[in-house]
């Protein structure tokens, strides 16, 4: 439960940006990264940027998640539930 | 995500007994197997059994998954401690929570593990059963949002896990303040891991050579939070990352210190944590929360290892706001939890494991947790170094 995801910032607005995680998008809370701007890579924990990390690491990162399986990888990122009335990811 | 586990990947949730392929891909890299023979060749020079404690269970889950356990000498035992966070959650915390669930129109969001929880009365999902309305959300926001969704209704979030996840749940208790959000409370059980690995030394059940401690959770506290367990109990710490590799290192840097009798803080994930932290994070869980004894499962109450509400947010403390008050822990007679995340006894050695205790019928938080211990041995078996029962418990 302490897993955290990289993902690429695409899109901010105030505290708030659509981040790419390796092709699903998502929107995350900036508010404990404010330093992180688009194009940043951030690491991101249950809907919030807990880090900036490097591109590379980022990608080595992935290179592993991709093994596990993907529902761990959701949650983790803060993809929303199934029985969770989806937030405005994509405005 | 639409993304496929791989084919190793799949075969590790669905085998059981069968330990998978040494680095889930298939192959190893030469950077790995160099580490792993520098690991060897430490071990050997130190002779004697070595015993090390991951105490995240991200790291549980990704020693296991990689098969890294069955490559290690066979004097290196890793033990995996208090750190699953739906594992250490006092059954009295899940009471509440179902209690607060029978309320008329309240509404209960959680984590997705935490519903699974056996408590003295059932789970949440049993008490979903029975007509309670438990969500499962995978972040604190969305919960804050269902109060937004349903004004009529009352939103509990059931606000458990590390410092990880406590920085979230205290912006979304400022964000409801902010925004005058009223039908919105927390049952704070978030908890602390230093406190409870200075428990564990202080409780002295456990012979330890040195923790492995955990990432993401030191991206927040910073790898300085362990100081005090490297020098009020001489114990070496080496902050690691979740991947294999950079969790081989770390028992490598472990193996060092111990060999040459040494014990100091070291961050072999450095990418990604820094010495103090992240600074936003620590002032917003200061800001709302202040740190108080909480119980753990199975280890009773750990003096400052948990955070309760700063009196000035005291109406978003769900137990206050519907005068809740917590009971005792009956944990499951023949539940070896509490030994299990002490590192003293191994899933295999109780009695209901596997038999009357499995995944998909869980009877202690040990298996319900994906990252819990029990349910990683029985996911990922039980590899032949670690099955020795003797362990080295004082
Ligand atoms: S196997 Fe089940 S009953 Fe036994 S310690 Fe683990 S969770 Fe508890």
């Amino acid at each position: 439960m302490c897993l955290a995801v990289p993902g690429q910032v695409v899109e901010r607005w105030a505290d708030r940006a659509v981040v790419d995680f390796q092709g699903n998008r998502a929107e995350v809370s900036l508010q404990l990264t404010p330093e992180a701007m688009e194009r940043d890579w951030v690491l991101v924990h249950a809907g919030f940027a807990i880090t900036r990390i490097e591109e590379r690491d980022a990608l080595e990162t992935w290179a592993y998640l991709r093994q596990i399986p993907a529902a761990e990888v959701d949650d983790a990122a803060g993809m929303p539930a199934t029985d969770e009335v989806p937030h405005d990811a994509k405005r | 995500m639409t993304r496929n586990a791989s084919p190793a990947a799949k075969a590790g949730t669905q085998r059981r007994g069968a330990e998978m392929a040494p680095v889930a891909s298939g192959a190893v890299s030469p950077a790995f197997a160099a580490e792993l023979a520098g690991v060897h060749d430490l071990a050997a020079r130190i002779g004697r059994q070595i015993q090390l404690m991951e105490v995240c269970g991200t790291h549980t889950v990704s020693i296991f998954r990689s098969g890294l356990r069955s490559l290690l000498p066979p004097n290196v035992r890793l033990v995996s401690g208090p750190g699953c966070p739906v594992c250490v959650t006092a059954q009295r915390h899940i009471d509440a929570a179902i209690r607060l669930g029978t309320i008329p129109d309240t509404l209960i969001a959680t984590y997705g593990d935490m519903v699974r929880v056996p408590g003295a009365m059932g789970s949440l999902q049993e008490q979903r059963g029975r007509g309670a309305d438990v969500r499962v959300v995978t972040s604190a926001r969305a919960a804050l949002h269902l109060a937004g969704l349903f004004p009529d209704r009352h939103v509990v979030f059931l606000g458990v896990g590390f410092e990880t996840t406590a920085p979230a749940t205290a912006a979304v208790v400022l964000e409801a303040r902010r925004l005058g959000i009223g039908n919105f409370t927390v049952l704070a059980a978030h908890k602390l891991v230093v406190p409870a690995m200075l428990a564990l030394l202080a409780g002295g059940r456990v012979r330890l050579d040195g923790f492995l401690c955990p990432g993401h959770v030191s991206i927040i506290t910073g790898a300085d939070a362990y100081r005090p367990v490297v020098e009020r109990f001489r114990m070496p710490c080496v902050v690691a990352g979740f991947e294999p590799l950079g969790i081989l290192r770390a028992l490598s840097a472990l193996l060092r210190q111990v060999q040459a009798g040494a014990a100091r803080l070291e961050n072999e994930y450095s990418v990604a944590v820094s010495a103090s932290g992240n600074q936003v994070a620590r002032r917003l869980i200061e800001e709302v929360f202040e740190t108080a004894a909480a119980p753990w499962r199975a280890l009773g109450e750990i003096p400052e290892s948990g955070l309760r509400f700063r009196p000035a947010f005291r109406s978003f403390d769900a137990l206050e706001r519907f005068g809740i008050v917590l009971g005792e822990d009956e944990d499951h007679a023949g539940c070896r939890c509490g030994e299990v995340i002490c590192g003293t006894v191994l899933p295999t050695e109780c009695r209901l494991f596997g038999s009357v205790c499995t995944p998909l019928r869980p009877l202690g938080p040990c298996m319900v947790s994906s990252e819990g211990t029990c349910s990683a041995w029985y996911k990922y078996g039980t590899p032949p170094a670690a099955r020795a029962p003797a362990l080295e418990a004082v």
